[in-house]
């Protein structure tokens, strides 16, 4: 990976414990240094009344703008649900070859689908968002290959693809 | 490897462009966005785009004008158009001016993976069928069959020529297949890839012909309903074969020239110049050169087209080829009609060689497919081949033979009794008595 670290920045409300508990995953996964950190700001600035969710692509620029830096790549985490005016909502997204992502834990949890909650699957889901929206800031694609790269559109989806980069995927990161 | 599908975006919101932008570019996409239907169209001009997906309120311009236009210039552009103002009268307008999908803002991620994905397998379907057409017309030229020191000639001439990109004339008798040899010399060229546009000028009266050629604007006639690209335009980077050169009348005869020395045009009731990289190949059963003699076909561009000249022999010329020939049509036809492969009798073959086939290729073609109707499934006979009935042309009896060898036998029938044999003929004994005298008949039925 062409950045030394990782960061990941909650906004709003979020979960302590879960946030370390991403982080190792992440640095477990990836093999690199990941650090946190929470900024409580308030989210209300990026609330669409009409929409009646939270911008996601001024949230990416605040993060790109105000808490990334050259070296690192910055994902920004959120409880809220997300939406880009195209679409009726994303789980996260990142800027390609860029050096900021966000991803939402909103849409993860079991209960939104009248499931009983899981922790340990939220966990996983949430960590391989964030690794899929790391390997577009590294400049990955969607990929078709059982790999974290696949593109989710369900959180079906998400369980089923592979929580790591595929051959090809590896091989294009240590280009 | 497969192309990247390319994509334009239009729409009048940054936020809308930037997102669709990212989407696609994360899908592996080769993304471009324009602001308005005017940029759209001004970098549609320079630049190819697969998919267009566009806004419908726009300012200036709106989305259907600009479908509408975009269809104009390209009817085979998939464009899909978005809207966050659905209504069944816009959505039914847009698809049929000939929107592929109209979908309404957001979209479900889904719904527009979707979306692109069966836009990309359109897109697929579509180039795959160009790619078989392209071996379509390689495999072609496996029907060029034949052994023959004329053919090998010819088929040299092909080769040689083919590396050219010079004007060729293939001259020859209706039925050699000069369409088969002008497919083997663009099969053979460098242009192999691009496509072969045949026009059968002989088929179209002078202004149909011109509106084929050139192609025509919307409104440029009666009927002329949308932009249609011309044969030449079609042909660029290809070859554009002419068939029957030679009926051609003095006023198109005027405009090819024109068009073959500025490899330029204009359709028909347009004003934009239109450039067209092509290769000429014409063809011909009459004598281009006695035309020019006569007046009836204009010299300058006789000599535009006779760079080359293949002449095509007859069948009766290379009879060599015939067995050849016969072979592939019955393997042709027995598999086309699901049937075992048949044989042909040694004496069916040797007829068919000493046959004249003033119809040549085609003619022989023809008679065997009938053969394999008509025959027993195993084995053409001469009794399947319509040639069996005809009598050569150097053993055609005379009127006077066949009178004498019928009267000859009337009366060997009725044992000379002149009277029942001149009530069969249907004439008077004197009569049959003076034609005895005249043909010198005897009862031995043989003449003296």
């Amino acid at each position: 990976m062409h950045q030394q670290k990782i960061t990941l920045i909650t906004l709003g409300v979020f979960d302590r414990k879960m946030l370390d508990q991403v982080a190792e995953a992440v640095q477990l996964e990836l093999k690199t240094p990941v650090i946190t950190h929470q900024e409580h700001i308030d989210l209300h600035t990026f609330f669409d009344s009409a929409r009646k969710q939270y911008d996601g692509n001024m949230l990416l620029k605040i993060i790109e703008s105000k808490y990334a830096t050259n070296n690192s790549i910055t994902i920004g985490l959120v409880s809220v649900d997300l939406f880009i005016p195209i679409l009726t909502y994303i789980y996260g997204q990142a800027y390609l070859n860029g050096n900021a992502g966000i991803a939402s834990l909103y849409r993860l949890g079991n209960e939104r689908y009248g499931l009983a909650a899981n922790d340990r699957l939220l966990l996983q889901r949430l960590v391989k968002e964030i690794i899929h929206e790391i390997g577009h800031c590294i400049g990955l694609i969607h990929c078709h290959n059982d790999c974290v790269m696949q593109s989710s559109t369900y959180v079906e989806d998400i369980d089923q693809k592979a929580s790591s980069f595929c051959i090809k995927c590896k091989a294009l990161v240590s280009e | 490897m497969t192309k990247k599908i390319s994509l334009l975006v239009v729409d009048d919101e940054e936020s809308v462009r930037d997102s669709l932008l990212n989407w696609f570019i994360e899908d592996g996409y080769k993304v471009a966005c324009a602001e308005s239907a005017k940029k759209a169209l001004s970098m549609l001009e320079t630049e190819n785009f697969d998919i267009i997906l566009t806004d419908v309120k726009m300012p200036g311009m709106d989305g259907l004008e600009m479908l509408k236009r975009i269809k104009a210039l390209k009817n085979e552009a998939i464009v899909i158009i978005m809207t966050a103002f659905a209504t069944v009268d816009t959505a039914v307008q847009a698809l049929k001016d000939g929107a592929f999908d109209y979908v309404t803002k957001p979209f479900d991620p889904d719904d527009l993976s979707h979306l692109i994905r069966n836009a990309a397998k359109q897109i697929l379907l579509t180039s795959e069928n160009e790619n078989l057409k392209s071996r379509l017309s390689l495999e072609l030229v496996d029907d060029i069959i034949g052994n023959s020191e004329a053919l090998k000639k010819v088929l040299q001439e092909v080769q040689n020529v083919a590396q050219s990109n010079s004007s060729v004339i293939i001259t020859g008798e209706s039925g050699t297949g000069k369409e088969l040899f002008a497919r083997a010399i663009h099969a053979n060229s460098s242009r192999r890839f691009f496509p072969m546009v045949s026009v059968h000028c002989g088929a179209l009266s002078e202004s149909l012909l011109e509106s084929e050629l050139f192609g025509h604007e919307k409104g440029a006639f009666t009927g002329a309903v949308y932009n249609r690209k011309g044969r030449f335009e079609m042909a660029d980077s290809g070859t554009i074969f002419l068939d029957e050169i030679a009926t051609v009348s003095t006023k198109m005869q005027i405009e090819l020239l024109r068009v073959l020395e500025s490899k330029s045009f204009m359709r028909v009731g347009g004003n934009k110049l239109i450039e067209s990289d092509f290769r000429v190949i014409c063809a011909t059963n009459r004598d281009l050169k006695k035309m020019v003699e006569n007046g009836t076909f204009r010299e300058d561009l006789y000599y535009r087209l006779n760079v080359v000249n293949i002449f095509i022999p007859p069948l009766r010329d290379r009879i060599e080829d015939i067995p050849l020939l016969v072979d592939h049509f019955l393997k042709k036809y027995c598999s086309a009609m699901s049937r075992s492969k048949m044989g042909i009798e040694s004496a069916a073959l040797k007829r068919l060689q000493e046959f004249d086939f003033p119809g040549n290729v085609r003619e022989l073609e023809n008679m065997i497919e009938r053969a394999i109707v008509v025959g027993n499934g195993k084995e053409i006979k001469v009794k399947d081949l319509p040639l069996a009935k005809e009598v050569p042309v150097s053993h055609i009896e005379s009127l006077d033979e066949l009178e004498k060898k019928h009267i000859l036998m009337i009366l060997n029938k009725y044992t000379w009794n002149i009277s029942r044999a001149a009530k069969a003929l249907e004439v008077d004994r004197v009569t049959l008595y003076n034609k005895i005298k005249k043909f010198d008949l005897t009862p031995s039925g043989k003449d003296r």
